[in-house]
C-alpha cells in the first residue's frame, strides 16, 4: 500500500502541496468568488422580493381604483334615482294640480248644466200644470157642465201632482 | 496499487522547506489539477448575471447547497463558515471526480490524492482545527461543557465527560479515515475486477465470455455506484464539518 510504505518520503511534500492548492481554493475562490456569488444571489433574491411587493402594491392601487369607481358608480346612480323620483312626485303634483283644476271647471258646468235642467223641467212642470188645469176643466166642463174657475183647476192638478 | 503510487514529477533533489523535501510529486499535480478545474468553474458563476445562465446557475446552486447546509446545521451564524466549507466541499468533490476520469485510455494515469490519508487527515486536522479554535474563543473554557450532556447525573460526570472527550479526540481521525478509506476501497474493488477481465481472458475464451464479462458488467455498476460515493463522501465531510462547527458555535 503506497499510501503506507511511501509515508516517509511524501508526507511533507503531499502535506505542502495540499496546503498551498487547499490555500489557494480558501483564499481565492472560497474568501473572494463566493461571497460575490452569494451577494448575487442576494441581489437577485431582494430584487425578486422588491418586484412582488411593487406587484402587490399595483395589485392594492388597482383594487382602490375599482372600490373608488363602484362607489361613484353607485353615488350616480342613487342620484340619479333621487332625481328620477323627485321628477316623478313634481309630475304627479302638476297632473293633480290639473286634474283639480279641470274637475273644478268640470264642477261648474255640471252645476250650470244641472241648473238649466231644474230650470227647464220647472217650467215644463209649470206648463203641464196650465195643460192639466185646461184639460182638466174641459174634462169637468164636458162632463157635468160645470165650469171651474182656472184657479180651482190649477189648484187640483197640483194636489193630484203632488200625491203622484 | 500502483496507482496510489507516489511518483516525483521534478524537484526531487532540491525543492525542500527546513530539511523537508517538497517534491512536484503526481499528487500535486492532480492536486493543481483539481484547483484549475474548480477555478474555472468557479469562473462561470462570476458573470453576476441577474438572470442567470445555465452554468451560472450551476454555481449558484452549489454555493446554495453549502449556504444552506449551513444555516440548516449552524443557524444564522454558519454563514460566516460558506467560504471554508465550500472550499473544503468542492475541493473534494472535484478531487474524488478527478481521480475517477478514464484518462488511462489515453495513456494518462489519474491519480486520487482523496485516497491518501496524509491529504485527508490534513483536511481532517484543519476542521478538527477551526472548531478548536472557534470554540475556545467563543465560549473559553465553558467549551468543556460540551463533554457534559445536559441532565447528566452528578457521579457520572467524571466518566461521561472521559467518554465524550474521546469521542471528540476521536473525530479527526474519523473524519480523515473515513474519505480516504472509502476512496482507496472504491479504487481497490475496480482495480480487483479489471484484474478479473484481463486475468480470465487471458486464460482462455470460455474463461473470458463467462468471468470476465461479468466482471465488466460489475465493473460498470460500481463505476457509477463510485461517482455516488464521490459526491457522498464530499458530502459527508462537509456535513460532519458543519456539525462540529456548531458544536463549537452553539454547543449543546
Amino acid at each position: 500500500m503506497p499510501q503506507i510504505a511511501q509515508i516517509a518520503e511524501t508526507y511533507a511534500s503531499q502535506i505542502f502541496w495540499l496546503l498551498v492548492t487547499f490555500g489557494f481554493v480558501f483564499f481565492v475562490i472560497g474568501l473572494d468568488m463566493v461571497p460575490k456569488i452569494e451577494a448575487t444571489v442576494g441581489a437577485r433574491d431582494d430584487k425578486i422580493a422588491g418586484d412582488l411587493a411593487t406587484a402587490k402594491a399595483a395589485f392594492a392601487r388597482a383594487d382602490e381604483i375599482e372600490a373608488d369607481y363602484r362607489k361613484r358608480d353607485a353615488d350616480a346612480r342613487s342620484s340619479a334615482q333621487h332625481l328620477i323620483a323627485e321628477s316623478k312626485a313634481k309630475a304627479a303634483k302638476e297632473t293633480e294640480a290639473k286634474i283639480k283644476a279641470t274637475d273644478a271647471v268640470v264642477a261648474t258646468k255640471i252645476a250650470a248644466a244641472e241648473a238649466e235642467i231644474k230650470a227647464a223641467s220647472t217650467s215644463a212642470m209649470a206648463e203641464i200644470e196650465a195643460v192639466a188645469a185646461d184639460a182638466a176643466r174641459e174634462m169637468v166642463a164636458k162632463i157635468s157642465g160645470a165650469s171651474v174657475t182656472p184657479e180651482a183647476a190649477q189648484q187640483a192638478v197640483k194636489a193630484a201632482l203632488v200625491h203622484g | 496499487m500502483h496507482q496510489f503510487a507516489i511518483e516525483p514529477l521534478f524537484g526531487t533533489d532540491h525543492l525542500a522547506i527546513g530539511g523537508y523535501n517538497i517534491a512536484f510529486t503526481n499528487s500535486a499535480l492532480w492536486m493543481v489539477a483539481t484547483v484549475v478545474v474548480l477555478w474555472i468553474f468557479m469562473l462561470g458563476g462570476m458573470k453576476r448575471e441577474l438572470v442567470p445562465g445555465r452554468w451560472q446557475a450551476a454555481v449558484e446552486t452549489m454555493t446554495g447547497f453549502i449556504s444552506n447546509l449551513l444555516t440548516a446545521n449552524v443557524g444564522p451564524e454558519g454563514k460566516r463558515y460558506v467560504p471554508y466549507v465550500f472550499s473544503l466541499f468542492m475541493f473534494i468533490l472535484l478531487a474524488n471526480l478527478l481521480g475517477l476520469l478514464p484518462l488511462g485510455l489515453v495513456g494518462l494515469h489519474p491519480f486520487t490524492f482523496t485516497s491518501h490519508f496524509t491529504a485527508t487527515g490534513v483536511l481532517a486536522i484543519m476542521s478538527f482545527a477551526i472548531v478548536l479554535i472557534v470554540g475556545f474563543y467563543k465560549h473559553k473554557l465553558h467549551f468543556f461543557s460540551l463533554f457534559v450532556p445536559h441532565g447528566t447525573p452528578v457521579p457520572m460526570i467524571p466518566f461521561i465527560f472521559l467518554i465524550e472527550l474521546v469521542s471528540f479526540m476521536v473525530r479527526p481521525f474519523s473524519l480523515g479515515l473515513r474519505l480516504f478509506v472509502a476512496m482507496t476501497a472504491g479504487h481497490v474493488l475496480l482495480k480487483v475486477l479489471a484484474g478479473f477481465v484481463i486475468n480470465s481472458t487471458n486464460a482462455g475464451a470460455g474463461f473470458g465470455l463467462t468471468v470476465g464479462l461479468s466482471s465488466f458488467a460489475l465493473m460498470i455498476g460500481i463505476s457509477a455506484l463510485e461517482m455516488l460515493v464521490a459526491v457522498i463522501q464530499a458530502y459527508v465531510f462537509a456535513l460532519l464539518t458543519s456539525l462540529y462547527i456548531n458544536d463549537a458555535v452553539n454547543l449543546h
